[in-house]
C-alpha cells in the first residue's frame, strides 16, 4: 500500500517509467488495501484479481517496464462503477436482477483506458441501476464512507468515489444522471468530473436515463481528473449521441492562472437551505478565487426550482423504458415458477428490482401514460429548454459557475428514509445535467470532520477553462491532500 | 340497405439493406436460430442503437416514390411494450414525426383508374420470431429479424373492395421493387399486411365500426380474408347488429377470421422520443439525390409502353409487373419492327418457357436484342413462326443469336418455289383422297396436304408460299 | 453540524394546499403496464409516495410554457448514420448464454397464453 500513498497518476506513471515500481506492485498493493479494508467499506461488488495481475504481468512483458510513450495510464488500476460493461466480468448494476450476468461486450469509456494498459481491478458499488444519492439502493450491500463509516459514500457512485477516498485504486470510473459521481465526490472528499454530455461515449454504461448520463472520472487530484478525461473523451461510433470534436490537451489547460476568470454564483442555489458549514466552505472558496484575480459576481438561474420536478419525470420516464429490457428472457435471474408469460414477467421484475427503482419505474411509467405525457413528461421537456436557456444567459456573463456540490455533508445511512428528501439532495447538480454541461466538485474543506464539496459549472466542451478553474483552486485551497482516517493504517 | 366498404391497409416492408437498421448485423433469410444476433440485437444492458445510412436512404426513396412529402426534419420515437419477440421491451420506430406523408398511388380500380391515398410512412426495426411448442407450455424466441429494416406504410382508407386492396398492394409492390427498395416477397415476409374494414350505408359519409385483419401471408388471402370479412360484417348489420371493433387473425385453412384481441386491450405503447438516437436532418441536397435514385416507375412505363409502342394496355400492364421483364421489352421492341410482336413473343413464349424453368427473365441468357434479331428473321421470311418457337427455347438455354442456331440447324426456311414444288408434286401424288377431299369442297384437306409439305422438310417450308403452290397445283 | 434541514418546506406548504392524489386504481394500472406485481401492502404505500412525487412537480403545471420547444436530447443536431457493412455477429451458443432458459439456441419463455 506504501507505494501508492499520496501519489497522483503522473507520480505513479514517473516510478513505473524509472523502474523504480512495476504494475504488478500496484496490483498487489491496490488488492491488499482492498483485502485489508473493504471489508469496512464496502466499495466493491466484484474484484477482478486474477484479471488484473494477469493484465499486468502481460503489459510488464511486453516493454519490461511501462515506457513513458506508453502514457500515463499504462499499468495504474482503477476501478469501474458496476453500471459499466466489461465483457467476460460479471456486471449487476448493483440489481439483483442482473445477478451472475456477464456481458460479451465492454464499454468503451473501460475499453479506452486498458487499450491505454490501464488495468481494472474490480467493479464498484452504486445504488440499484445508479438511482440514488446515498449506495443505499444497493441490491447488495451499503457502501460506507471513509470519512466516517457510520456515513453514506453518497451516490450513486458511491462505491467508485469510496474506493479512491480509502486509497484502493488511484481513480475509478462513475456515472453522473443527475449528481452521480459530484455528490460522492464531496462526500467522500474527492474530485469528481461529469463532462459534457455527449464527450465520453455511454456505449457500454447501462442506462439509467439515456439523454443525462455521462461517464466521468473519481480521482484525488483535479490533475488525475485532467488525464482520465483525455484517456476516455471523444468520438465512439457505438454511440450515436456521442460528439465529433477535437479533444483538447486537458492537462496543458492546468495552468494555475484564473486571473481575470468570470465566476458567477447563482443567487437562487444560495436562496434555498442550505448546511451553514457548507455555506461558510463555500464562501471561503469564493475568497480564494478573488484572491487568485478571478472576478466573482451574482448571476441568475431563475427556473431552478423547477429543475428538481423536471428531473424527477424525465429520468424516470426514461428509465422506465431502459429497464423494460429486464424481463427475465435473455439475461439475468427470472422467477422460476410462473405458470405463464405475464406473471413470469411480474415476478421476475417485482422479484429483482429494489423499492427505489420500482418506484422510479411507476413514477416514469406514469409520466409516459396516456392522458399525462402532455401534463408530465412533454411539460418538464418544456422546462428543460427553459433550464438550458438560463445557462445560456448566465455563460453570456461568466465563464465558469460555483455552487455547494451538496447542501450538506455526507448524512448517516437511514436519515433520508423518504424519496424525496433524497431527491433533494441533488438540487444544485441535476440542473447540470439538464443542460448537459460539464461540472466538477473539488474538495473545500471539512466541517465537522467530514468533506465539503465546491461544484464547478462550464460551458459545453469547455472542459479546459472548468478544469482549469477546478486545478487553481484546489493549489491555492491545498484540500486535496487530505486524507481520511476513519480506517486508520489502511492508507 | 345498399352498404360501401371501406378499407386501409397497413403495409410492412423490409429494406433491402445488407445489415439490420440499428447495428451490424447481415440481413439474411433463413440463417440458424440466434445467428444473425449482436449484443444490440439483445437488448443487453449498455449497448446502443446507430442508424443504418442505407436503411434511412431507402425509407426515404420509398415515400418519394409514393409521392410522399418528406420531412426534413424527423425522429425516432420508443414504442413500449412487453412481449418475448422485443428483447428491449421497446421498439424503435417513428410516431409524430413520419420521414413521409401524404403520399398516393394510382390503381386501375373497378371500372376506372383511383388515387388512393398513402397517409404516412416511417422506418421502424422489425421484432423476433417467435416458436409455439406443440404441448403449449411453452414458446421458442429467434431473434435474428430483430432489427430488420422496415418501412410501415399506412394508407388512407380510400379502397372500396378487396380487389382493390390487392391492386393497391401490386401497385406498392411493384414500386418498391423498381426502387430496389425491398423484394417485397410476401411469401418470405418481405412484405406483410393488415388490413382496416368496415361498412357503413351508402351515401353515408361517417365510418363505420372497423375491425384489423392481420396474418394475411398473400395476395390472394388478403382478399379472401377482405371478403370474407367484408360478408361477415354485412351479415351483422343485415341483421340489425353492430359492429365490435376488434382485431383479427385470418385463419388460411378455414379461409374463416378469428377474433384475437378487443379494442378494451388496446395497448398504452407510452411513445416518446429515443434519447439515443439524433434527430434526423435532412438538406435539400440530401432529397435531391434520393429522387435522381428513383427510376422510370411502372405508372410512367405502362403510360410510355401504350403510347411509343402503341400497346394495349393490357399488355402493358403485363410487361411492366416487373422491371426487369419492362427493360427487357423497352430494348426488344425499340429495335423490332412490330412492338406489338415483341410483347407477343414476350408474353407467350417467353413467359411461358420462364415459367416452365421457374426463372426469371434476367436468369436465362437471351438479350433482348437478340429477340429482336429473332423476330426480323421471321419478318423477313428466313424462318417460319413455328421453327422461330424452337429457335428461341434454344437462345433461352444456349444464349447463342438466332443466326447461329438457325445456319448450325440447318433451319433456314425454303422459300424456293421450284424444289417445293417439286415436293408438292409428290405430296399431292401420294394423298389422291386428300386431293378429292378438297375438290369435293372440304377445306380442311388442304391442311392436311400442307402437313406432309411441313414434314417432309422438317418444317422448313416457307408457309405461306407452300399453301399457294397446292392450292394452285390443285385448281390445275 | 446540521442534518435536519427544512429543505421539503415548499412540499410542506402545498400538501396542504393541492395535493395529487392518485388512486389505488391508478398505482394497479401503472403497475401492469410496468409489468410489476405489487402487493397491496406495496400499492397502499406506493399510493402516497407517488403521489407526493407528483406533487411536488405540480410546479411544472403552474408555468406558462406556451411556445416553449421540448428538450429531449442535448447535443448532436446532425444526423448520424454508420454505413451498411456488415461485422461479425455473436454465435447462437454467445446468444443465449445468459439465458435463464434455452433450448438448443432459442430463449425458451412460459407459454404466451394463460396457462
Amino acid at each position: 500500500m506504501s507505494a501508492m500513498r499520496g501519489l497522483g497518476i503522473r507520480a505513479l506513471h514517473h516510478e513505473l517509467a524509472e523502474g523504480r515500481l512495476t504494475a504488478s506492485d500496484l496490483i498487489q498493493d491496490s488488492l491488499a488495501a482492498i483485502e485489508t479494508a473493504d471489508g469496512r467499506v464496502g466499495a466493491f461488488l466484484h474484484v477482478t484479481r486474477e484479471r488484473a495481475l494477469t493484465q499486468a504481468s502481460a503489459g510488464e512483458g511486453v516493454s519490461g517496464v511501462p515506457a513513458p510513450a506508453r502514457g500515463l495510464l499504462a499499468g495504474i488500476p482503477f476501478a469501474a462503477k458496476d453500471n459499466l460493461c466489461v465483457e467476460g466480468v460479471p456486471t449487476t448494476c448493483a440489481s439483483r436482477i442482473l445477478e451472475g450476468y456477464v456481458p460479451p461486450h465492454t464499454a468503451t469509456a473501460v475499453r479506452r483506458i486498458e487499450t491505454a494498459g490501464g488495468v481494472l481491478i474490480g467493479k464498484a458499488n452504486l445504488d440499484e441501476f445508479a438511482m440514488g444519492s446515498s449506495t443505499e439502493n444497493s441490491g447488495f450491500h451499503p457502501t460506507h464512507n471513509p470519512w466516517d463509516l457510520t456515513r453514506v459514500p453518497g451516490g450513486s457512485s458511491g462505491g467508485s468515489a469510496a474506493a479512491v477516498a480509502a486509497g484502493f485504486v488511484p481513480y475509478a470510473l462513475g456515472s453522473d444522471t443527475g449528481g452521480s459521481i459530484r455528490q460522492p465526490a464531496a462526500f467522500c472528499g474527492v474530485v469528481g468530473l461529469k463532462p459534457t454530455y455527449g464527450l465520453v461515449s455511454r456505449f457500454g454504461l447501462v442506462a439509467f436515463a439515456s439523454s443525462l448520463d455521462q461517464i466521468g472520472p473519481l480521482t484525488r487530484s483535479v490533475e488525475d481528473a485532467a488525464i482520465v478525461l483525455q484517456g476516455i473523451a471523444g468520438w465512439d461510433e457505438l454511440d450515436s449521441t456521442s460528439v465529433q470534436v477535437d479533444i483538447p490537451d486537458y492537462l496543458a489547460s492546468l495552468t494555475g492562472d484564473v486571473a481575470g476568470l468570470r465566476v458567477g454564483v447563482p443567487a437562487e442555489y444560495f436562496e434555498t437551505d442550505m448546511d451553514q458549514g457548507v455555506r461558510d466552505r463555500v464562501m471561503e472558496a469564493l475568497d480564494t478565487l478573488r484572491r487568485l484575480g478571478a472576478e466573482v459576481r451574482t448571476i441568475r438561474l431563475p427556473h431552478t426550482r423547477y429543475a428538481l420536478s423536471a428531473y424527477y419525470l424525465i429520468a424516470p420516464a426514461e428509465a422506465s423504458s431502459n429497464l423494460a429490457r429486464y424481463d427475465g428472457v435473455r439475461f439475468g435471474v427470472r422467477a422460476n415458477d410462473a405458470p405463464n408469460l405475464l406473471a413470469m414477467y411480474e415476478r421476475t421484475r417485482s422479484a429483482g428490482f429494489g423499492p427505489e427503482v420500482k418506484r422510479r419505474i411507476l413514477i416514469g411509467t406514469y409520466a409516459l401514460s396516456s392522458g399525462y405525457y402532455d401534463a408530465y413528461y412533454k411539460r418538464a421537456q418544456q422546462v428543460r429548454t427553459l433550464i438550458r436557456q438560463d445557462f445560456q444567459t448566465a455563460f453570456a456573463e461568466v465563464d465558469v459557475i460555483v455552487s455547494p456540490t451538496t447542501p450538506t455533508p455526507a448524512f448517516r445511512f437511514g436519515e433520508k428514509a423518504d424519496p424525496l428528501t433524497m431527491y433533494l439532495n441533488d438540487i444544485y447538480t441535476i440542473p447540470v445535467n439538464l443542460a448537459g454541461l460539464p461540472a466538477i466538485s473539488v474538495p473545500c474543506g471539512l466541517q465537522d470532520g467530514l468533506p465539503v464539496g465546491l461544484q464547478l459549472i462550464g460551458r459545453p466542451f469547455d472542459e479546459p477553462t472548468l478544469l482549469r478553474a477546478a486545478h487553481a483552486y484546489e493549489q491555492a485551497a491545498g484540500f486535496s491532500g487530505l486524507r481520511p482516517t476513519a480506517l486508520g493504517e489502511v492508507q | 340497405m345498399e352498404f360501401e366498404t371501406v378499407i386501409g391497409l397497413e403495409v410492412h416492408v423490409e429494406l433491402r439493406t445488407r445489415t439490420k437498421i440499428f447495428c451490424s448485423c447481415a440481413v439474411e433469410f433463413g440463417a440458424a436460430s440466434n445467428s444473425r444476433v449482436c449484443p444490440v440485437c439483445l437488448g443487453s444492458p449498455g449497448v446502443l442503437p446507430v442508424l443504418n445510412e442505407e436503411a434511412l436512404k431507402l425509407g426515404i426513396r420509398a415515400a418519394l416514390a409514393l409521392s410522399c412529402e418528406v420531412r426534413r426534419s424527423s425522429k425516432f420515437d420508443r414504442k413500449n411494450y412487453f412481449y418475448p419477440d422485443s428483447p428491449k421491451a421497446y421498439q424503435i420506430s417513428q410516431y409524430d414525426e413520419p420521414i413521409g406523408e401524404r403520399g398516393c398511388v394510382v390503381i386501375a380500380g373497378t371500372s376506372a383508374p383511383r388515387s388512393i391515398g398513402i397517409t404516412r410512412i416511417h422506418l421502424e426495426e422489425d421484432a423476433g420470431k417467435l416458436t409455439h411448442s406443440p404441448f403449449g407450455d411453452a414458446s421458442l424466441v429467434d431473434l435474428n429479424r430483430v432489427g430488420i429494416p422496415l418501412i410501415e406504410i399506412v394508407s388512407e382508407p380510400d379502397l372500396r373492395t378487396p380487389d382493390e386492396a390487392r391492386q393497391y398492394l401490386e401497385e406498392i409492390k411493384s414500386i418498391l421493387q423498381y426502387c430496389g427498395v425491398s423484394d417485397c416477397r410476401m411469401e418470405e415476409g418481405s412484405l406483410r399486411c393488415d388490413a382496416n374494414i368496415s361498412l357503413r350505408p351508402v351515401g353515408q359519409a361517417t365510418l363505420g365500426t372497423k375491425t384489423e385483419l392481420k396474418n394475411m401471408n398473400s395476395f390472394r388471402n388478403v382478399v379472401r380474408g377482405l371478403e370474407y370479412e367484408q360478408e361477415r360484417q354485412r351479415a351483422v348489420l343485415m341483421a340489425g347488429g353492430a359492429i365490435v371493433q376488434q382485431t383479427l387473425r385470418f385463419d388460411e385453412a378455414t379461409g374463416t377470421t378469428i377474433v384475437m384481441r378487443s379494442k378494451e386491450d388496446a395497448h398504452d405503447y407510452r411513445y416518446f422520443p429515443d434519447p439515443d438516437l439524433p434527430r434526423i436532418e435532412l438538406t435539400q441536397a440530401y432529397l435531391d439525390a434520393r429522387r435522381a435514385e428513383i427510376p422510370e416507375l411502372p405508372a410512367q412505363m405502362r403510360a410510355r409502353f401504350e403510347q411509343a409502342y402503341g400497346l394495349p394496355t393490357y399488355d402493358a400492364l403485363v410487361l411492366t409487373s416487373t422491371q426487369r421483364l419492362a427493360r427487357f421489352f423497352d430494348v426488344a421492341a425499340s429495335q423490332a419492327v412490330d412492338p406489338k410482336a415483341v410483347s407477343n413473343w414476350l408474353m407467350g413464349d417467353v413467359l411461358g418457357y420462364l415459367k416452365e424453368m421457374g426463372e426469371d427473365i434476367d436468369a436465362q441468357p437471351m438479350r433482348p436484342e437478340q429477340l429482336a434479331g429473332l423476330l426480323r428473321l421471321i419478318d423477313d421470311g428466313t424462318i417460319s413462326t413455328k421453327i422461330a418457337k424452337t429457335v428461341l427455347r434454344d437462345m433461352m438455354t444456349s444464349g447463342q443469336d438466332a443466326s447461329a442456331i438457325i445456319e448450325q440447324q440447318g433451319l433456314v426456311q425454303i422459300s424456293d418455289e421450284a424444289a417445293l414444288r417439286e415436293i408438292a408434286e409428290r405430296v399431292i401424288a401420294a394423298n389422291p383422297k386428300s386431293v378429292e377431299d378438297w375438290r369435293a369442297g372440304k377445306e380442311k384437306a388442304l391442311g392436311s396436304l400442307v402437313g406432309q409439305m411441313m414434314k417432309e422438310t422438317k418444317g422448313k417450308a416457307n408457309p405461306q408460299l407452300v399453301n399457294r403452290l397446292i392450292v394452285d397445283m390443285l385448281r390445275d | 453540524m446540521t442534518s435536519e434541514l427544512n429543505l421539503a418546506g415548499r412540499l410542506g406548504e402545498r400538501v396542504e394546499g393541492h395535493f395529487v392524489h392518485l388512486t389505488t386504481d391508478d398505482v394497479v394500472h401503472v403497475a401492469a403496464l410496468a409489468r410489476l406485481h405489487v402487493t397491496s401492502e406495496e400499492t397502499e404505500s406506493l399510493v402516497l409516495e407517488l403521489s407526493r412525487i407528483l406533487d411536488y412537480a405540480r410546479d411544472l403545471q403552474e408555468l406558462d410554457l406556451t411556445g416553449v420547444p421540448a428538450t429531449s436530447q442535448i447535443g448532436i443536431t446532425t444526423t448520424v448514420v454508420r454505413a451498411d457493412e456488415r461485422r461479425p455477429s455473436l454465435t447462437a451458443a454467445e446468444a443465449v448464454a445468459n439465458a435463464p432458459d434455452e433450448d438448443e439456441g432459442m430463449f425458451r419463455v412460459p407459454a404466451v397464453l394463460e396457462g
